[in-house]
């Protein structure tokens, strides 16, 4: 059987490369399995373009992204990690030169996006600004969907925040499109998040809830009792971290004590101060 | 002679471009310019202080790690609990940071580094029946090789038998970092972007068997450290030898120090840590460090020249993108006025050079197994093995600190948030000396800096024109094939940058012989 190809370019802007190193902590499949082997039987995604990981550097691996665009135009998957800055046109985030003039990360995501089979907003600044649009936003940063909505670009767009977001949620996401094609209007939510991992809240499934029902809160770290009054998100945040659980399924934020602090929302630093309890205004009626 | 675009370089973290100019072969002037501004500096502004330790972590994916804990010792200086942590806090803060370390410095070895040494395509012709090089042999024999083409070609010089191991090596060292990152998140809750460190200490309460899970995934890092890292580091640095020659750098080293030992002393310059603060040069003389020596220059960065050479508490931002001459978004941290390298080297050799046993015999014994003066550490190869040596040391000694853990007692204490007061943290992130910096006015934050390791070692020249360090190191270089400039890259990487670069090499006065493709 002779194994399908799906191109793929992972594009870093206004980020961290933490949603990198997340996908990195990938189990099964491992990270080996993803760039190497046939992730499912008979596909395998050929990275041809990450910063952090390829070989090769200077123009021939602008070039690859340029030739991908072209060549296999409307076939390939281009994975978005970081924000997109747009004030002052830009220059706050470039790559490489084009024609002798350095190329903003705006005009290389216009470029990418327009003819990609998908779009993928990796991580809270891709898909919606995240740390570097906090208020005052100095460089006018956006996730990738307003960059689209602007061009009036179509291409399939899937958000997958998280600061980072877990390697399950990317790998999930990819294969369920290797497997099932795009996913359809109905698999997302408003904010075009994977219903599979960003349906419920944190709160829904915390394993500290009991406390929350019975009045119980910490009132310091360490304490017994619902880590609400500490500032904790879980009641505002969508994802399954309290059942996915992280890095190997070692823990997660409310498990080893901490707070949820709300990172796949949009717009998660400016809610309230972190340690602080969120108020009732900003709390969905059902909590 | 001619101009070649190295745009951008790949394998490190963050947006980074480096204009080199070359004459007969010989790298003769660098500007390397960081080409990212995300202004952090100044979305931290006006809120709660408590948020920089989460705000800060953002600044880097790879090490966030450190600076959440750079900004909690920040914060508890400010907040005046600096003497009062819970030795469980403290312990635990360790040992999340060694737990970054040493995968950090695996994942660059193998993951930003390897690529440029060993050969992934020539396993076309392996033969043997290793699983995972098989599996690598079908995956170049389906000829797709993303991500691993195109590259530099031509000096690829391990033995088969060398390169093999190594890249078999490399496909292990994904599952020994993420390991590295589970002992981390046991305490830390999640990485990367920890949510356990927290002023105060730590959010966690210690357990027995969280501590039980972290030593037996620490022993098996140990002996990957022992058989696997340190012996591939040595054998590509012995076929690489002309790399102890290269890429020597400014000479002057810097380190904060790092790995509390004492929790009971308020001030942090005077604290016991396992790495010790201070300077050393090439003269491997040491000296003690004086913090208020730090300054910021901003001649070549795009801020106004009116927040030149002051002391990073007092330090600002005002941006001036147009401003002539300039050509980064990175100041350049200066001390007592002197270019100054930090990193893994930096510690090794100011530890070295103030006489720590455990330091000087390991590092005496592995040069003298490989016939080596200690000034051979000042170079390429000198980078990568000073970043193996002290990950087995930091692997050695976290044993000792896991089990004065008492399980059970608290790891955190309460404090009230002041309405105006002043905090530094500083300590040795993976990648070097890190500083935070604190003013808090009306129970906000007023103004908080960071300098981080990366902006010491890549900056650009100073108020003097004095270039930063990883401009030094590239100038005076000579590249072998101006169409596959491995030595610049290999010089970059040796640093473990912090910013993803593009590179251009320029006739000495600038102007343009055209281009043509690096392939």
């Amino acid at each position: 059987m002779s194994t399908k190809e799906y191109p793929a370019i992972w594009l870093q802007c206004a980020g961290c490369t933490g949603c990198s190193v997340s996908v990195l902590n990938a189990v099964s499949p491992s990270v080996k399995n993803l760039l190497v082997d046939e992730v499912l039987p008979g596909s395998h995604i050929n990275l041809r373009f990450h910063p952090t990981v390829m070989a090769g550097a200077g123009e021939p691996v602008l070039e690859v992204m340029i030739d991908t665009s072209r060549e296999k135009k409307g076939g390939y998957i281009l994975i978005v990690e970081g924000a997109i800055p747009t004030a002052k046109d830009g220059i706050y985030g470039v790559i490489g030169e084009k024609d002798g003039k350095p190329r903003t990360m705006k005009s290389w995501v216009e470029t990418l996006a327009k003819d990609a089979l998908a779009v993928v907003g990796l991580g809270s600044c891709a898909a919606f600004g995240g740390i570097p649009a906090a208020a005052p936003n100095p460089t006018q940063c956006c996730g990738v969907g307003e960059i689209l909505r602007a061009k009036g670009i179509n291409t399939p767009l899937v958000n997958i925040p998280g600061c980072p977001p877990h390697p399950d949620w990317f790998v999930g996401t990819v294969a369920s499109i290797l497997l099932f094609g795009l996913p359809r209007p109905e698999d997302l939510d408003e904010y075009k998040r994977p219903k599979a991992f960003y349906g419920q809240t944190i709160h829904e499934n915390c394993p500290r809830r009991a406390y929350y029902d019975e009045n119980k809160f910490a009132k310091k770290f360490g304490d017994p009792g619902c880590n609400y009054e500490l500032g904790c998100r879980g009641p505002i945040t969508h994802a399954d971290c309290p059942v996915r659980l992280w890095n190997g399924k070692v823990n997660w934020c409310v498990g080893g004590g901490a707070t949820c602090i709300g990172c796949t929302e949009p717009g998660f630093f400016d809610i309230a101060p972190l340690y602080q309890k969120v108020s009732q205004a900003v709390l969905p009626e059902e909590v | 002679m001619g101009q070649i675009v190295i745009d951008p370089v790949t394998r490190i973290e963050g947006h980074l471009k480096v204009e080199a100019v070359v004459d007969r072969g010989v790298v003769k002037e660098v500007k390397s310019s960081g080409m990212l501004f995300r202004g952090l500096e100044l979305i931290l502004r006006g809120r709660d202080p408590r948020d920089a330790q989460q705000i800060t972590q953002r600044i880097c994916g790879v090490c966030p790690t450190s600076h959440s804990i750079a900004a909690a010792l920040n914060l508890d200086s400010a907040f005046g609990i600096a003497d009062k942590i819970p030795d469980n806090g403290r312990i635990i803060r360790n040992l999340i940071l060694g737990a970054a370390q040493i995968a950090d410095h695996v994942l660059h070895f193998y993951h930003l580094t390897a690529l440029d040494y060993v050969d992934v395509a020539r396993l076309a012709k392996y033969s043997g029946n290793n699983p995972v090089l098989s599996s690598i042999k079908s995956f170049i024999a389906r000829g797709e090789l993303g991500p691993f083409v195109p590259r530099y070609e031509g000096d690829y010089r391990l033995p088969d038998e060398v390169n093999e191991r190594v890249v078999a090596h490399y496909v292990a060292a994904f599952d020994m970092r993420r390991r590295g990152q589970e002992m981390l998140t046991l305490f830390g809750c999640k990485m990367p972007h920890n949510v356990g460190v927290v002023p105060g200490g730590v959010a966690s309460v210690p357990s027995v068997d969280n501590m039980t899970s972290f030593l037996w995934r620490l022993r098996e890092f140990q002996e990957f450290v022992d058989s696997i890292y340190l012996p591939d580091v040595l054998a590509v640095a012995q076929v690489y030898s002309d790399y102890f020659e290269i890429g020597r750098g400014c000479g002057n080293l810097l380190a904060y120090g790092s790995y509390e030992l004492d929790g009971k002393e308020a001030d942090l310059t005077k604290r016991k840590r396992f790495f010790k603060s201070g300077t050393t040069s090439s003269d491997l003389k040491f000296n003690e460090l004086d913090q208020s020596k730090i300054t910021e220059e901003v001649k070549h960065s795009w801020y106004a020249d009116s927040i030149s050479g002051r002391h990073p508490s007092q330090g600002d931002i005002v941006l001036d993108e147009g401003k002539k001459g300039a050509y980064s978004w990175l100041k350049s941290p200066r001390y007592d006025g002197m270019v100054f390298e930090v990193g893994p080297l930096a510690r090794i050799m100011v530890n070295y050079a103030s006489g720590n046993v455990k330091v000087k015999s390991l590092v005496d014994s592995v040069l003298s197994q490989a016939d080596l003066k200690p000034k051979a550490m000042f170079s390429v190869m000198g980078r990568h093995l000073a970043r193996a040596l002290e990950t087995k040391l930091i692997a050695d000694a976290m044993t000792d600190w896991l089990l004065q853990l008492k399980p059970g007692e608290p790891a955190y204490i309460d404090y009230e948030l002041p309405k105006e007061a002043t905090g530094m943290g500083l300590l040795d992130a993976s990648r070097g000396a890190l500083g935070h910096w604190i003013e808090v006015k009306e129970g906000k934050i007023a103004n908080y800096q960071v300098i981080t390791p990366s902006t010491w070692n890549v900056s650009p020249r100073d108020d003097k024109n004095q270039p930063g360090p990883l401009e030094q190191a590239i100038i005076g270089t000579k590249i072998k094939d101006e169409a596959n400039p491995f030595e610049i890259v290999r010089i970059v990487r040796s640093f473990d940058p912090c910013l993803a670069c593009s590179i251009h090499l320029l006739t000495p006065k600038g102007h343009d012989l055209g281009r043509f493709r690096v392939c």
